[in-house]
């Protein structure tokens, strides 16, 4: 499960040691257990991404980094020193809240300038280093503005330039991008990286929504319930997705649940009531001879083909050349303009959904509604769970 | 826009038909037909102020030499100041501890503090009255304006609630994350309470500052009850004037007092229109 499915983005600032170290960490409120024995590092100049639904304890635990939460049990290191006992105004930390938070009642430069003063930096060096804050958030020239004066995105800047000034060792973002826009959020999103590789901070970001985390981190860790339920870079996360919640939290998937039928050292098949055909894998999956897995297969890796109308019934022997191939019809069809997603329904009445990209501005194969058709997938490309 | 104005009012224009404006206008009338009555007879040069005799100043220039008058004016303006502060503190601390805290008997607490305000006034005086002559006299002798004190207290036991729940209203409105963000940007409680709770307060406390003064420099029934007789203020004085005769005098004391609250009232407000208009601008 280690080989990376694409090349993954260079991190030079990335270092080995882990500036932050969740060590047996649970949170309970009453009989809720919002952290459940939580076991975490993260390394120096990473982006980090705590992704998972809402409840799920992403935030929780970062707001025990901020130091507005205590944990129940378990410790928390920062830089290898246990933080429990420090109060969040002398933690190493800073934070861009969702709301953004910017004082309403101070121009921008005083908010920018409020760390600074807390810290008793002397007020030359605070003004140089505030313009240089703003200057690195593209908001310089707006110091004498009031938040109220300003956009959306840009009071968010005004929040990561307050943060950033105080030069903290790791920058915590409470679901950064959700108040803003379509259009602004993607352009957010690439800013966010090039200034996280520019300042070279160790940022941790939690979120909701797994386009974000998958886009934006270095590393993610998806928790459910309390729980981790896998830490892993955004490609492995899609590709080789831990449990059968990771695969169908990250990205869209059609999951088989099926019986391990065969299982050797290079291949395996899995049969599944509600596939004609048994599937076949062309790698061994370690589990016991007719346990029950689940077969996840990502939409974008089904191949569709014309299925001429024959003399029916159709048999598998027809079949175009392909590994893993199942008949079905068209049930539906969704135009997204980049791509189009058609639902295919399978003999037992299954549906199973699959994207093709609208390569060019004619549909030369046409697929439409209730058009019969094959569905093919190469033998490498399901992912096989064993929970 | 004189074309405009011939147009048929809208569905929405109540403002524009004419039941609405008449209610506008008889409310208008009821409220401030009296007072402008009251103002003008202030200038009327008869003695028993029935029918319109003359214009004269002579009821203010008797007015501003009755000492008595004048020193139950002061009373009642310091009372008023010293009531304000007071209340404004008390109130914005009550506020701020229901609104932050949880704690057993909270229900009742808020309860308990909302008393004052729908307890009939007679009943507080003589609680007040009670309280002041059995529990805890006021020593008396004390030089001015130590004397006041039993009446201030009195006053700001009222006016305080009033305070607190204008302030309460505004503290809903308050983002809990401005409080973290000033604490994880390294300001500790106190400093946290100044920059950032203070500053979203600060409209709920002017209202209820306004609110205060007000309530005190006007109340009678209370007063009456809680003064002794070197410690009379302006409305108890005017009553007791009253009781002689209805002069112009009364009437112009009267027009003093409503120029004076219009006044401060008006600076509060502008007051605060212009901290919302520099935050604003800048």
């Amino acid at each position: 499960m280690t080989e990376a499915a694409i090349a993954a983005r260079p991190t030079p600032h990335v270092k080995d040691n882990a500036i932050i170290r969740f060590e047996n960490i649970t949170k309970r409120y009453g009989k809720v257990v919002a952290v459940d024995n939580v076991n975490l590092e993260i390394r120096e100049g990473e982006f980090f991404a705590l992704l998972g639904p809402s409840g799920c304890g992403k935030t929780t635990l970062l707001r025990m980094l901020a130091g507005f939460e205590t944990p129940t049990e378990g410790r928390v290191f920062i830089d290898g020193k246990d933080i429990a006992e420090l109060p969040p105004n002398k933690r190493p930390v800073n934070m861009v809240f969702q709301s953004y938070a910017v004082f309403p009642h101070m121009k921008v430069a005083d908010n920018v300038a409020y760390g600074l003063k807390m810290d008793g930096v002397e007020a030359g060096e605070s003004r140089r280093r505030v313009e240089e804050a703003l200057e690195l958030v593209k908001l310089g020239g707006y110091g004498d503005r009031m938040p109220d004066q300003l956009s959306g995105g840009q009071r968010q800047r005004v929040a990561l330039a307050r943060a950033l000034v105080k030069r903290p060792r790791v920058l915590l973002l409470d679901e950064p991008l959700s108040a803003l826009d379509a259009k602004l959020r993607d352009q957010m999103r690439s800013e966010l990286t090039s200034l996280q590789e520019k300042v070279g901070i160790t940022f941790i970001m939690v979120t909701h929504d797994q386009d974000e985390a998958l886009a934006i981190a270095t590393r993610c860790a998806v928790m459910n319930r309390g729980l981790l339920a896998q830490v892993a870079t955004p490609a492995d996360l899609y590709e080789f997705p831990s449990s059968r919640f990771v695969a169908d939290f990250v990205g869209s998937v059609n999951m088989f649940e099926g019986v391990l039928a065969d299982d050797k050292h290079d291949e395996a098949t899995v049969r599944c009531p509600e596939i004609a055909a048994p599937i076949y894998l062309d790698h061994g999956v370690t589990g016991a001879q007719g346990s029950t897995v689940w077969v996840a297969l990502r939409p974008e890796k089904i191949e569709m083909h014309k299925r001429p109308e024959g003399a029916a019934p159709m048999k598998m022997e027809d079949a175009p050349a392909g590994t893993n191939v199942v008949p079905g019809i068209i049930r539906d069809i969704v135009y997204l303009g980049s791509e189009t997603i058609f639902e295919v329904e399978l003999e037992g009445g299954r549906r199973v959904k699959t994207f093709r990209s609208n390569l060019t501005r004619y549909d030369q194969e046409d697929f439409t509604w209730d058009e019969p058709v094959w569905l093919a997938w190469h033998a490498c490309s399901p992912a096989v769970l064993l929970s | 826009m004189a074309r405009e104005r011939k147009e048929k009012p809208g569905p929405l224009e109540y403002n524009r038909r004419w039941p609405l404006q008449a209610i506008v206008g008889a409310t208008l009338f009821f409220l401030y037909f009296p007072l402008i009555i009251l103002m003008v007879f202030s200038f009327n040069d008869s003695r028993r102020n029935i029918v319109w005799q003359g214009f004269t100043l002579d009821y203010y220039e008797k007015a501003f030499n009755n000492s008595s008058l004048i020193e139950a004016f002061a009373n009642s303006l310091t009372i008023a100041f010293f009531c304000t502060i007071i209340s404004v503190v008390l109130g914005a601390l009550t506020a701020v501890m229901l609104w932050r805290f949880r704690f057993p008997g909270k229900t009742a607490v808020e309860g308990a503090m909302a008393l004052p305000i729908v307890v009939p006034e007679i009943c507080m005086g003589v609680a007040m009255l009670v309280f002041f002559a059995r529990v805890m006299p006021w020593p008396t002798g004390m030089p001015w304006p130590l004397n006041l004190g039993a009446i201030i207290i009195a006053h700001v036991s009222f006016a305080f609630p009033f305070v607190a729940t204008v302030v309460r209203a505004r503290l809903a409105s308050f983002n809990r994350e401005l409080e973290e963000a000033a604490k994880d940007l390294g300001a500790s409680e106190w400093r946290t309470f100044w920059d950032v709770l203070v500053p979203h307060m600060q409209p709920g406390l002017i209202a209820g500052a306004l609110l205060a003064f007000t309530l005190s420099l006007d109340d009678f029934v209370i007063t009456f009850f809680t003064a002794g007789p070197d410690t009379i203020t302006f409305p108890v004085k005017v009553y007791s004037m009253l009781r002689f005769s209805v002069t112009p005098e009364v009437n112009a004391a009267s027009t003093i007092l409503i120029v004076v609250t219009v006044v401060l009232t008006a600076v509060g407000l502008r007051m605060q229109d212009q901290q919302d208009q520099k935050a604003k601008a800048k």
